[in-house]
């Protein structure tokens, strides 16, 4: 006997696979930990320096954060080293970012008296609690003085906060702002790692449940995370039944013919068709046609101002819900025909209808397989774009969809979600540099809330298999 | 074949009549014009090589064939003196006098319990005391009560082939059916859960009248009162199981139950 070698050998084929699965789980990793990195890293208190620049450049001093390094072609010839420095100020210094030769820096100075703060408004304020070029001890008491007057303000509600904070700039100017504009403010230079650590967790929690400001570069992104979620699972509720009825039909009712072939292939064609093919259908037909005709027939006295006629959460949900339904169907007859034959002649010679058999042995022997479609049709449905830009998400919802005055969950309202947030943020930003973060950080927390709700299933899934399992298989 | 005289009883003693029986698949023959009559209260056995239409007979007792695409039955069958093959017969009703067995062991991924009780809440039985009874009462005739009574919740798929098979008998008499059908019921199991299945149904002739499936001739000579033997879909011949294996009256039988083929 002669061992088989080469290809025949099975040790090629071997690689090739673990190969496959090394690479799908690397570029996975690398892709979570780009997002993790840049996106999460955001939130951490950057330290905050004074530069000082070559007075030939003729730029005064400022107080900012390092960003980003990186070398730039000049257009003479010849390779430029630059630093990214963000040093916020936009209402009175402009930009907000800026990129600096590394050979005009002059000095970095890490001031503890350095200070950043949250605004209501114009994005973050970065400066110093005292004039640079005072005398030591009188600069490090009118900073403790001034912090501790900012902390105990920011302990009140803005409204009820007055006075201002004296913001010196690291050429010396003063400026007041306002206490009320405070949103949250930290000293990063004099923070020790702990205070480090609650600021960045308080920062995040901050991002996860408060709504965006200022064209969605600053704030949180919680309207967003909350439209995703809420229009995934009205999603869910609608495509799960008609998707298991439909299966059912197609693999428990319908002849076995050519017809139900070609039906089969069809269905199995939808999952092809680009998605904005769906959100121009959800358009035309849900938007346009159902919603018109709804208007004219229940909402006739406020036309021509529409309820149902316009863009909102139960089309992009029934939007999504055609979508996903293929990859419902499949996965659910998938199912189906796994169910063994000798189960549905157990129960039919006991005298089941068809009816009865489907309800009490095939569904819950399906219901596994049924969870499977669902977890594929929300990974496909929450990082879905395309259609919702047509059919119901915005840039900016004043109100969630959710609410404490009835029918408290309004259908008609127009929401936001997370892939449009990304899109708007990276694409259609005012301040490209300080969405980016936030862009990354936005497309983590979605991966993750996919990654929940999929969890979810999966666990309800195994318990399912569970139940009633074969011990020898 | 005309000449093998077949068996007949008393229309009191009759369980089942079939009258020139044919049934095709697709058009291709499985049955061809059997007649025979089943009696009441008696075993009778279908014997004859793989093939020969001996499931097929008993799968149209109580119109499993309906469910197979491309199926076409001709004749008579009478339950009792009534035509369970025209059209405004209710299967679900008909199923439910005449219980089935099949050849694999197939509890439903349930409970004991809940396997017997599935055809009693079919029929709209939802008094938890009257069910327990009525389970206690089935799995007591399958003579499983003893092995299973501290375990009716347990998963039905935790008790052995030989357990399961004889749940699913006592799935098939919780319903209290007037037929019972057993096609190859012990084939896949082992010989002590074998001798104990060949025992119940011993047991179960006293209430039930039994067609037992089987291509195993000692099965057939143990357990039956009476035996059919069924070649290429006709029926050859049809007497008391003593008679056949002992006087076979048709040459193919005697090849048959000789070993010469099959």
């Amino acid at each position: 006997m002669k061992t088989p070698s080469g290809w025949r050998s099975g040790d090629g084929a071997l690689w090739l696979s673990t190969g496959a699965v090394t690479l799908t789980l690397l570029l996975t990793v690398t892709l979570l930990v780009l997002l993790g990195r840049v996106g999460f890293g955001h939130f951490w208190p950057e330290p905050l320096a004074t530069f000082t620049f070559d007075p030939a450049t003729g730029q005064p001093p400022v107080v900012a954060a390092r960003r980003e390094h990186s070398t730039f072609a000049l257009a003479e010839g010849g390779m430029e080293a630059r630093t990214l420095l963000r040093t916020g100020n936009r209402d009175t210094a402009p930009p907000d970012f800026r990129w600096v030769a590394d050979a005009s820096l002059r000095s970095a100075r890490f001031d503890p008296a350095a200070i950043e703060l949250e605004r209501r408004s114009w994005g973050p304020a970065l400066g110093l609690l005292a004039p640079p070029e005072a005398p030591a001890a009188d600069r490090a008491a009118l900073a403790a003085r001034q912090w501790a007057r900012l902390e105990g303000a920011l302990t009140l509600p803005p409204q009820a906060r007055s006075g201002t904070l004296t913001l010196y700039g690291a050429d010396g100017s003063a400026r007041p702002l306002p206490l009320a504009e405070v949103v949250r403010a930290w000293r990063p230079n004099a923070m020790n790692l702990q205070d480090k650590l609650s600021l960045y967790f308080s920062r995040i929690g901050a991002f996860i449940s408060e709504p965006p400001r200022e064209a969605n570069t600053e704030g949180g992104i919680f309207p967003a995370l909350f439209g995703t979620v809420l229009m995934v699972m009205l999603m869910t509720v609608v495509v799960t039944p008609v998707g298991v009825v439909a299966a059912l039909y197609l693999h428990e009712y319908a002849p076995q013919g050519p017809l139900t072939q070609m039906l089969r292939i069809a269905v199995n064609n939808l999952a092809g068709v680009p998605s904005i093919v769906y959100g121009v259908f959800g358009l035309g037909f849900f938007v346009y046609l159902v919603g018109g005709s709804l208007d004219r027939a229940f909402f006739a006295d406020t036309l021509p101002a529409p309820t149902f006629g316009t863009p909102g959460l139960l089309w992009a949900s029934l939007t999504l819900a055609l979508l996903t339904l293929p990859v419902m169907i499949v996965a659910t007859e998938e199912g189906l025909s796994r169910i063994p034959r000798q189960l549905r002649e157990a129960s039919l010679a006991l005298g089941a209808t068809r009816f009865e058999t489907i309800r009490h042995i095939i569904l819950p022997q399906a219901l596994p397989a049924v969870l499977t479609g669902v977890i594929l049709a929300v990974a496909r449905g929450a990082g879905e774009v395309a259609p919702l830009m047509l059919v119901g998400v915005v840039k900016l919802a004043p109100e969630l969809p959710l609410d404490g005055t009835f029918p408290f969950l309004h259908l008609d309202r127009q929401f936001m979600h997370l892939g449009f947030h990304i899109y708007d943020l990276a694409f259609q930003s005012p301040n490209v540099e300080a969405a980016r973060p936030l862009v990354y950080a936005s497309a983590l927390l979605l991966v993750l809330m996919i990654v929940l709700l999929n969890l979810g299933a999966v666990l309800l899934r195994a318990y399912l298999r569970g139940r009633h399992r074969d011990p020898l298989g | 074949m005309t000449d093998i005289p077949t068996l007949t009883f008393d229309p009191a003693d009759t369980c089942l009549n079939v009258e020139q029986l044919s049934v095709s698949y697709d058009g291709k023959a499985a049955l061809r014009e059997v007649s025979l009559t089943v009696p009441r209260h008696r075993v009778t056995a279908f014997i004859g090589p793989s093939g020969c239409g001996k499931s097929t007979l008993l799968r149209s007792f109580n119109r499993m064939n309906d469910l197979i695409r491309g199926v076409e039955v001709t004749g008579h069958i009478q339950l009792f003196g009534e035509d369970i093959l025209a059209p405004e017969v209710d299967v679900t009703v008909l199923r439910r006098r005449i219980g089935m067995v099949f050849q694999q062991p197939n509890p439903f991924p349930m409970s004991v319990f809940d396997n017997v009780a599935y055809g009693l809440r079919l029929q709209g039985l939802s008094d938890q005391r009257a069910l327990e009874r009525e389970v206690e009462w089935a799995l007591r005739s399958a003579a499983l009560w003893d092995e299973v009574k501290d375990r009716l919740e347990a998963s039905a798929l935790t008790l052995s082939g030989g357990q399961q098979q004889r749940l699913v008998i006592a799935r098939a008499i919780a319903i209290r059916p007037e037929v019972l059908l057993l096609d190859e019921p012990a084939s896949a199991l082992d010989p002590i859960s074998t001798l104990k299945i060949e025992e119940l149904i011993g047991q179960l002739a006293e209430a039930y009248s039994i067609i037992v499936v089987t291509h195993n001739m000692q099965q057939a000579a143990r357990v039956s009162d009476y035996t059919a033997f069924l070649y290429l879909g006709e029926l050859v011949e049809f007497s008391a199981t003593d008679d056949l294996f002992t006087r076979p009256q048709a040459r193919q039988t005697e090849d048959y139950i000789t070993g010469r083929y099959g």
